[in-house]
């Protein structure tokens, strides 16, 4: 070998594979101003629509008169309930087996519910008519409490359902009620209670709040009525669910849908669904002939489209003395809104919370959800997090620090005791999940001994005497948090979606010159697909990340998928792409071995190209390969070079991380500020850990937003309050706390590159941390649970009940 | 979120501005910074026929001194006020205050003016103004009026401000060299209102306070200058009794809503802290 | 249509000289986004809370969800789209905002780095303090700002000639 030839190190550099903190793609575009979202869209003759929406949460609504609106120069149409009526699309079929109104049919459900639908030629003629529709309301008792929802006199919210006591998930018990979903073993869950040393019982809210991305929901619908063919170009998450529904409602052949998600500006969860102002769109594009553009404001978006949260947990735990965990016990009263649109797969109505259990060790447990309506928004989406999986990890990790404060242990040691041993993997919960794998102890041990967990443990009880002795008026929190998640839906056996298996795809073309063109049934809203993709083909099939490009979001070109939420992109996407891949390195051996006159059993891989065993000169790379396959492919060998893999995972992946926040609370003003906040993250194998730190970074953030006051309130008679920036506490580079990461790697065993998926573990562990903190600070003053959002006055009424105002 | 249709006036002097207010009586609102307006526009709570830009009168912009009292022009912006040495030599409360406002792009367009003559509860100047008893002039067809700060407010977005007139200018009186001063604001984040602030000005000699003003922001529908809160501490060595009256004394004419930033007794008590807190700050840079 | 006449408005955008007739009320934003196609300046709030519309006005960041265009007459503007060195390469901030993984999503990037470009002008060495106030009128949801801090600090260095600290994570 010459000096110019590049070692096998340069290579696999030069690969910029797996493992490498690859720049993003993306970023040339977006830090010129050149990203593509579904806003700057502009096409000749698009018209605007705007929504009249209801003042009321809970009204008849008797008269809509927009006679004055449709004089307005430049207003083209408003549509109603009786309009959308008329193609059957007054109701809409929710993912959760529910059905939605697109437009008040007859009364409204909650505050700002759509009501008309305005087109206009642009969106200040769509504003002023809003203004000019006339609508009568007949106000009608309100109900925001869930906990009042299933009262005998309790308002009928849903009349539509009347006399319906059979719902997509049972028997329904009341009006206002959805489903009850039972799980584990009552029995046994009840005798471990009768048997146990020590029991706790605490209800632990977790409130609503909204995942509100920066780019609000929005679409552009063009109904071309030569062709019969519907373009839709929108703020998608899942862009091939939304085509499949979009058929199923209007009826236009699926093959005549074309459906592209653009650039989008965060998710979040928020974008999954399906919502009224992309049917009405749709449909007020197919009445005009023209494109209709829609687009949320921020107070649409906060009050209207998809909540999170609002689930309240009654928890109870059964122990012994030494603190082993002996049984779970766990009442769900889930607060759906008006109707029930949460984001779930289908059989699944309070998504996975049954990995409530955590990371645990419990014998028996057993849940119950129930789900109810009140006169609040609809949703209950994943907010950066799997299928109800932050709510369960709050519920089980806020638990467990009360069970240690009943036992006087350190809720460390607490769940170090009662972690599922790395001998027990696969670990079948007591509620019915197999957990791939874990390493829960060495996790732990590396986190604690990173922060110094005991010496800030002396510390605290150093400031605890010095507050008590009234030398200071700041008190000291220790908020631990051990998560494990379960993400990448999923197994066809039990995750659908309207019916459709969870399964998820990818494609991959090399061309002649051996550059790749690479397309997958998932979006990025963020996460740096574009980038990361690349990754794992360049490492699979030996070709540089640079030389491959990723598409996402245009159903037209994209194989089927099931898109980007619940951290399913990389457990499921990213082994279709891995197993795509490998297909055409099954072919490309056959070709090299062809090309080399060797048998392809004399073939072994190395890094970028096929070489022969034993005489690493003999070789054929990846680019020389992939001309051969368009050149002169080898005879009985299909020419071309290019694979489509549809993944079907076996199991979940279950990512799990350690979290610690140390807090200083200031008892007189109730601010809290975090010292610091350690994270460390077992996502399995690392394909970037660039952005793994980055999707850390924004989880976190996030974690700390909810925690510590973000959240959507109603007042009694069913308003929103703060649905703006000014009031939704969205946090800025001045209060966000500096975030410090590390990992351990426990690859999951079942899938193809060993990666779980990490974009909502921040969210999942670190919202009990923050939550811990505040908890753990005011402990030694005899508290056992304050609930969330924890906001200076929330805290400061909290400091005040427990005396320490003097 | 889109304003209503209206006629854009961009006059150039204040006799123009005044005349164009007198044409059009109610249905005009003058326009300074714009980011109290513009936003009720866009939520159509607000929806002025007129809408006159201050932004092209450029004798309304800027600060000086003249003897005792420092004039700043209505359109004078935060981040004027934050960049003026004069003001950091004389009265360096503004720019501590200035730069606790909302976030660094409004404080560019935002002003003084605005701030003061809007009569929005939330905002900080008005109680600062108080504190240090500034005079808002206001200029209408029959020339200048001064109206004490402290007499200025009536309740929330109503002031002694005229419909056909502009406040054209602040006056502020200096306080002596060496007076102490803070203002404690909490808020949620940046960028939010205050759950509570508290101004304070004082002068010290010989470990007691000769001079005492203090004012407090978003704890009713109008600023408040709390005078008796003064005059309990003017004379005092700041002895815990003594603040513990003060302190009652300014909870006392508190009259704070229930909202996001919390319940009504919270924000009473935050008044109270902040201008403990205000007070130990001042103290400590008062000579004297 | 309305009775209000259209008004004009003439201003320099991104160096060029622009003239057009325009509604009183059209926001600065749109007329930026729907009149000149300049799509870089996003809508993310729309009550001046998110700053995803900042962009430089006569030196000043400015927030144009709330200002009027023409409250604009007569200004000298820069958008995301005029920030790109003369040859097209990235600047140091863009380049800087890509090195240190400073953004995700991008939606607030345009008005996260035109606030950081008038930043640097106004304080050109800013300690990390400094930057956090500095860029507290813009929110991001997705990267927690502190992959944000470390990109203004890498263009800072650039700018100034010295070392660049501390790659991303």
């Amino acid at each position: 070998m010459n000096d110019m030839t590049p070692t096998r190190e340069q290579r696999e550099a030069a690969l910029e594979g797996m493992g490498c903190k690859r720049k993003r793609v993306e970023d040339i575009r977006f830090t010129q101003g050149k990203g593509q979202y579904v806003d700057d869209l502009k096409l000749p003759g698009m018209v605007f629509g705007d929504f009249v929406r209801s003042p009321y949460a809970h009204a008849k609504v008797t008269k809509i008169d927009a006679s004055e609106a449709l004089k307005l120069p430049g207003v083209i149409a408003v549509l109603t309930a009786e309009d959308l009526k008329g193609v059957n699309l007054a109701w809409m079929p929710t993912l959760a087996g529910d059905v939605q109104m697109v437009l008040a049919d007859g009364k409204v459900l909650y505050q700002n519910q759509e009501v008309a639908f305005v087109v206009a030629e642009n969106r200040y003629i769509a504003d002023d008519a809003i203004q000019l529709v006339e609508v009568e309301y007949e106000e009608l008792p309100v109900l925001t409490d869930p906990f009042k929802s299933l009262d005998e006199d309790a308002p009928v919210l849903r009349p539509d359902l009347d006399g319906k006591m059979e719902g997509a998930h049972g028997p329904r018990k009341h009006h206002n009620h959805i489903f009850t979903w039972e799980v584990g073993d009552k029995d046994e869950t009840s005798k471990a209670f009768t048997e146990a040393d020590v029991t706790v019982k605490e209800m632990i809210s977790y409130h609503r709040t909204h995942p509100s991305p920066l780019e609000t929901c929005q679409c552009v619908a063009s109904m071309d009525k030569v062709k019969g063919e519907l373009t839709v170009w929108g703020t998608f998450q899942a862009p091939h669910v939304i085509r499949t529904v979009a058929s199923l409602l209007s009826t236009i052949p699926e093959h005549k849908i074309h459906v592209i998600a653009p650039d989008i500006g965060g998710g979040f969860g928020n974008k999954v669904g399906a919502y009224p102002g992309y049917i009405c769109s749709i449909v007020a594009s197919i009445v005009t002939g023209v494109p209709v553009k829609w687009v949320e404001d921020r107070m649409e978006n906060l009050s209207t489209t998809s909540f999170a949260r609002d689930y309240h947990m009654t928890t109870e735990i059964a122990a012994k003395n030494d603190g082993t965990v002996t049984g779970l016990k766990v009442h769900v009263l889930a607060d759906h809104g008006g109707f029930d649109a949460c984001a779930d797969p289908s059989k699944w109505p309070a998504g996975f919370f049954n990995i409530v259990t955590g990371s645990y060790d419990f014998p028996t447990a057993h849940l119950e959800v129930d789900g109810v309506y009140t006169n609040k928004a609809p949703g209950g989406v994943a907010y950066r997090c799997s299928f109800r999986v932050t709510e369960a990890a709050y519920c089980i990790e806020r638990g467990m620090d009360i069970l240690a404060q009943k036992l006087g242990m350190d809720p460390a040691d607490l769940r170090i005791k009662n972690f599922v041993k790395p001998e027990q993997f696969p670990y079948q919960s007591a509620l019915g999940w197999e957990y791939d794998s874990g390493d829960y102890h060495t996790a732990m041990h590396k986190a604690m001994d990173t922060i110094g967990y005991r010496e800030l443990r002396a510390e605290q009880k150093a400031k605890q005497e010095a507050f008590k002795r009234g030398e200071t008026r700041e008190i000291m929190g220790i908020g631990v948090s051990f998560f494990t998640e379960i993400v990448g839906a999923g197994p066809s056996k039990n995750c659908d979606i309207l019916g459709v298996a969870m399964f998820d795809s990818a494609e991959i073309r090399v061309h002649p010159t051996g550059s790749v063109i690479s397309r997958m049934g998932t979006k990025s809203q963020g996460q740096g697909h574009e980038t990361t993709w690349a990754q794992i083909i360049a490492t699979e099939i030996g070709i540089p990340a640079d030389d491959i490009m990723v598409e996402e979001g245009d159903t037209d070109t994209a194989p089927y998928g099931l898109g980007t939420y619940g951290s399913r992109s990389t457990p499921v996407a990213g082994a279709a792409i891995a197993l795509a891949a490998r297909k055409i390195r099954n072919k490309a051996q056959m070709i090299a071995a062809h090309m080399l006159e060797v048998s392809e059993y004399d073939l072994e891989w190395d890094v970028d190209g096929f070489q022969v065993k034993g005489n690493p000169q003999a070789r054929k790379s990846m680019k020389e390969i992939a001309w051969a396959a368009y050149h002169a492919p080898p005879q009985g060998i299909e020419p071309g070079l290019e694979a489509v893999s549809y993944y079907d995972p076996p199991n979940m992946t279950y990512p799990f991380g350690a979290y610690f926040c140390v807090m200083d609370i200031d008892v007189d003003t109730g601010v809290a500020k975090t010292r610091r906040f350690y994270a460390l993250d077992d996502c399995g194998t690392r394909i970037n850990p660039m952005i793994i730190e980055g999707q850390v970074h924004g989880g976190l953030t996030e974690a700390f937003a909810i925690a510590m006051g973000q959240e959507i309130r109603y007042d009694e008679t069913g308003n929103v309050m703060g649905a703006s920036f000014m009031d939704f506490f969205i946090p800025t580079a001045v209060e966000t706390p500096h975030w410090e990461t590390d990992h351990t790697v426990t690859p999951s065993p079942h899938h193809p590159i060993g990666a779980k998926g990490v974009g909502e573990s921040p969210n999942v562990g670190g919202v009990p941390a923050f939550s811990n903190a505040v908890n753990d600070a005011f402990q030694f003053l005899g508290s056992t649970h304050i609930q969330m959002p924890h906001d200076a006055w929330r805290i400061w009424q909290a400091a005040k009940e427990l005396g320490a105002h003097g | 979120m889109i304003p209503g249709e209206f006629t854009y006036h961009r006059p150039s002097s204040v006799a123009e501005a005044v005349a164009i207010l007198v044409s059009h009586g109610d249905e005009a609102r003058p326009l300074s910074g714009g980011h109290s307006l513009i936003p009720m526009m866009k939520l159509r709570m607000a929806a002025p026929e007129h809408l006159v830009d201050l932004g092209g009168i450029a004798d309304l912009k800027g600060v000086a001194e003249d003897g005792d009292t420092i004039t700043v022009g209505a359109m004078t912006t935060q981040s004027d006020l934050i960049a003026s040495e004069l003001l950091a030599a004389k009265l360096p409360i503004v720019r501590e205050t200035s730069e606790l406002i909302a976030d660094p792009q409004i404080r560019y367009l935002g002003t003084l003016g605005g701030n003061v003559a809007n009569g929005d509860p939330g905002n900080d100047m008005p109680a600062l103004m108080q504190c240090l008893n500034a005079d808002y002039v206001l200029t209408g067809p029959d020339g200048d009026r001064r109206v004490p700060a402290r007499d200025f407010y009536e309740a929330a977005y109503f002031t002694a401000l005229a419909p056909e007139e502009i406040l054209t200018s602040i006056r502020i009186p200096v306080p002596p060299s060496g007076h102490g001063y803070a203002y404690e604001k909490l808020k949620r984040k940046v960028g939010d209102y205050a759950t509570a602030a508290a101004a304070v000005v004082l002068t010290m000699s010989g470990g007691a306070v000769s001079t005492c003003s203090v004012a407090l922001t978003n704890v009713a529908d109008t600023p408040l200058f709390a005078k008796e809160a003064g005059e309990i501490l003017t004379g005092s060595s700041l002895d815990s009794d003594t603040i513990k009256r003060a302190v009652a004394a300014a909870e006392a004419i508190t009259e704070p809503a229930s909202d996001g930033r919390g319940p009504a007794e919270y924000r009473t008590k935050m008044a109270g802290v902040m201008l403990e807190r205000a007070l130990a700050r001042a103290a400590e840079r008062a000579q004297g | 249509m309305s009775d209000i006449e259209q008004v004009p408005v003439s201003l320099t955008v991104n160096g060029k000289k622009v003239q057009r007739f325009v509604e009183p009320r059209t926001l600065l934003i749109h007329f930026l986004r729907e009149d000149l196609n300049l799509t870089g300046p996003h809508i993310g709030c729309e009550t001046s809370h998110c700053g995803a519309c900042t962009v430089e006005m006569n030196g000043m960041s400015v927030k144009t969800c709330t200002v009027f265009a023409v409250q604009a007459n007569g200004a000298e503007l820069t958008t995301i789209e005029g920030m790109a060195n003369p040859d097209g390469t990235l600047s140091a901030l863009q380049e800087g905002f890509r090195q240190m993984h400073g953004l995700q999503c991008g939606f607030c990037t345009p008005g996260m780095i035109m606030r950081a470009h008038t930043l640097l002008k106004e304080n050109p060495n800013p300690t990390e303090d400094e930057i956090r106030m500095g860029i507290s009128g813009n929110l991001c949801r997705c990267t927690g700002y502190q992959n944000i801090v470390k990109a203004i600090q890498y263009a800072a260095a650039k700018l100034n000639g010295t070392d660049i600290q501390e790659a991303a994570e």
